[in-house]
């Protein structure tokens, strides 16, 4: 999925990230997911009157967590206000966010700026019920308030991506961001991470950007990239018929893939922002500061960077391991694990054979201690089994069927040991020559391409025991090919 | 205030004391209010009074003002993130109109 010929895409997104605190934004109720509707409520999030919010001084932590991982800069005063709009989902007639001075802004990651970070309140659950409501056939929705008021960081960036797929792949590295920080489940099909974009297209090099619509709903990095490449070629689709594109807010529908406008009278965005006279100013401390740099963690790009640099990993197997938070740790715990070693070498194997394995055998699969995996690097390494039988080790160790957790239990069952014995690979490499007469004949005159099958003889009789490079290397010695 | 603010965002380009018809009517959508014609006559000589009367603010020399966004002079009033007990949901649901298996049933909003 890529951007249509001809054009320049201009992307940018709108992230939601709900909090992992114990308890709402503004009151002390717990936060849930998947309850009996309406058990996590009280007069605060219900907006009855008379009801004041108190600010939940653990999601301020995580927002300038979230901040400062992202670069930006914290505002030493930032204000709230409330955005007015009329809807079921928002008791109080409207939501409790940032606005003109939102808790930080100007920051970046992996090249892309970041526009604003702020807190705000997420709204109600609703469900519609379509027409089968109770009066006459009208419609009616029903309304559970347990996710609303919960803490949410909104986080903005600059339109700096270009492409569909590199929209996915940086919402993924915010992801695994916010997730090494410890301060939101980011599970996309929950809704704990949210995901918006704005979109437009322009000729390339136009300095001018185009009319951007909104694409709201995606709950996948799948249908991220999806939506923004439908969206890009209809843009596309309208400029060639010679149209000009209207500003419009869509939603996606994640079961036919599909993109309806909202109609208009739905999203009028005409929120009336009020300073919040219920809540006074949030101006982060010197200590509060110190102690969310102190709680960040080492962050993925950092890490990518590291791995790039210290141990000369690629690039593409860098952003592999620094990206995902699990195989991540995982790489660690071989790195401890793995002295001798070379960690280019572990890496190759955490994103290569071992993903392979785990692959196959999905989620019944069992997991490969970290010290496991380094073992049989190490005796692939020291030539003990050859690089096949290594791969054949870890299949045995992830395999659910095999009950072996043993790197050198699975060798010595299996008879991987490699033939390493000169005198015996010798004898094997002779009987091959014998067998295969014609090929010898032809490497003896000048042909090495015709090795193949004296080496696939060796192969057979030692079942893949025998390092590849030792054997070519041995027949070519013995016909005098070398 | 509220009213400024209302008429401002909703991009009444007030003028001369003249709130028309239709800004009337937009910032009566955005209350969810049904306005007779009646009522619409009246709001648009009313609106612009209260409008007028916050304008004279505009008269005062208020560079490098700070906008009070609060009167009481705190910051930082938190709160330690500990949960406390919810309501009972029976009591909660007690005052709506329509509940329905533990939810409040209303007019689709979409309808």
């Amino acid at each position: 999925m890529s951007v249509p010929s001809g054009y320049e895409a201009v992307i940018g997104l709108e992230i939601h990230v709900q909090l992992s605190t114990q308890t709402k934004m503004f009151c002390g109720c717990a936060l849930s997911f998947g309850d009996q509707p309406n058990v996590h409520t009280c007069p605060v999030c219900l907006a009855h009157p008379g009801t004041l919010p108190v600010v939940n001084e653990r999601a301020v932590r995580y927002a300038l967590q979230i901040a400062l991982a992202l670069g930006c800069e914290v505002a030493p005063r930032s204000i709230f206000h409330r955005k007015n709009y009329f809807y079921p989902d928002s008791p109080k007639g409207y939501q409790i966010s940032q606005y003109d001075i939102p808790l930080a802004a100007n920051g970046s990651l992996a090249g892309v700026r970041i526009h604003r970070v702020h807190l705000e309140e997420d709204a109600a659950k609703m469900v519609h019920l379509g027409e089968s409501g109770r009066i006459h056939g009208s419609a009616a929705s029903l309304v559970d308030f347990n996710r609303g008021g919960t803490p949410l960081v909104e986080i903005v960036t600059e339109p700096d991506l270009h492409d569909p797929g590199e929209a996915r792949q940086w919402a993924q590295l915010l992801r695994t961001t916010v997730e090494q920080l410890g301060v939101s489940d980011v599970n996309m099909e929950e809704g704990s991470l949210r995901c918006d974009a704005n979109v437009s297209i322009r000729p390339p090099g136009a300095e001018e950007l185009g009319t951007k619509t909104e694409l709201k709903n995606m709950n996948s990095f799948r249908f991220l990239e999806r939506g923004i490449a439908a969206e890009l070629e209809r843009q596309a689709s309208v400029l060639e018929a010679g149209g000009e594109v209207a500003q419009e807010t869509f939603h996606f529908d994640p079961r036919t893939g599909s993109l309806t406008p909202l109609r208009s009278k739905e999203y009028a965005h005409d929120y009336r922002y009020l300073p919040e006279p219920d809540l006074v100013p949030l101006a982060p401390t010197e200590q509060m500061l110190r102690e969310a740099r102190e709680a960040l963690p080492e962050l993925p790009d950092q890490r990518r960077r590291r791995y790039e640099a210290e141990f000369g990993v690629p690039e593409v197997t860098a952003r592999q391991l620094a990206f995902d938070a699990e195989l991540g740790t995982y790489f660690e715990g071989a790195l401890e694990a793995g002295d001798g070693v070379e960690p280019s070498v572990i890496a190759n194997w955490v994103t290569g054979d071992l993903a392979a394995a785990r692959r196959h055998f999905g989620a019944d699969g069992r997991e490969v201690a970290p010290a496991h995996l380094v073992a049989v690097a190490r005796m692939v390494v020291e030539k003990r089994i050859t690089h096949a039988s290594g791969r054949e080790v870890l299949d045995a160790l992830v395999d659910p069927g095999s009950s072996i957790g043993d790197p050198e239990e699975v060798v010595e069952s299996r008879q991987l040991a490699a033939v390493s014995d000169s005198s015996e690979l010798e004898a094997i490499v002779e009987r091959a020559i014998e067998a295969e007469p014609a090929a010898a004949e032809k490497v003896r005159s000048g042909n090495p391409k015709a090795i193949g099958p004296i080496v696939g003889a060796v192969m057979r009789e030692t079942k893949g025991r025998a390092d590849g490079g030792e054997v070519t290397r041995l027949i070519r010695e013995k016909l005098g090919a070398a | 205030m509220i009213l400024t603010a209302v008429c401002r965002s909703a991009r009444c380009t007030y003028d001369q004391g003249v709130i028309d018809r239709d800004q009337v009517l937009h910032v009566a959508r955005l209350a969810r209010l049904a306005l007779t014609d009646e009522e619409i006559e009246r709001m648009s000589g009313e609106l612009p009074a209260i409008l007028e009367h916050v304008e004279r603010m505009n008269e005062l020399d208020l560079d490098g003002v700070e906008p009070t966004s609060h009167v009481v002079a705190l910051e930082n009033v938190l709160r330690a993130d500990e949960p406390r007990p919810s309501w009972e949901r029976d009591r909660i649901l007690d005052g709506a109109p329509d509940p329905s298996g533990g939810a409040f049933r209303v007019p689709s909003p979409q309808a």
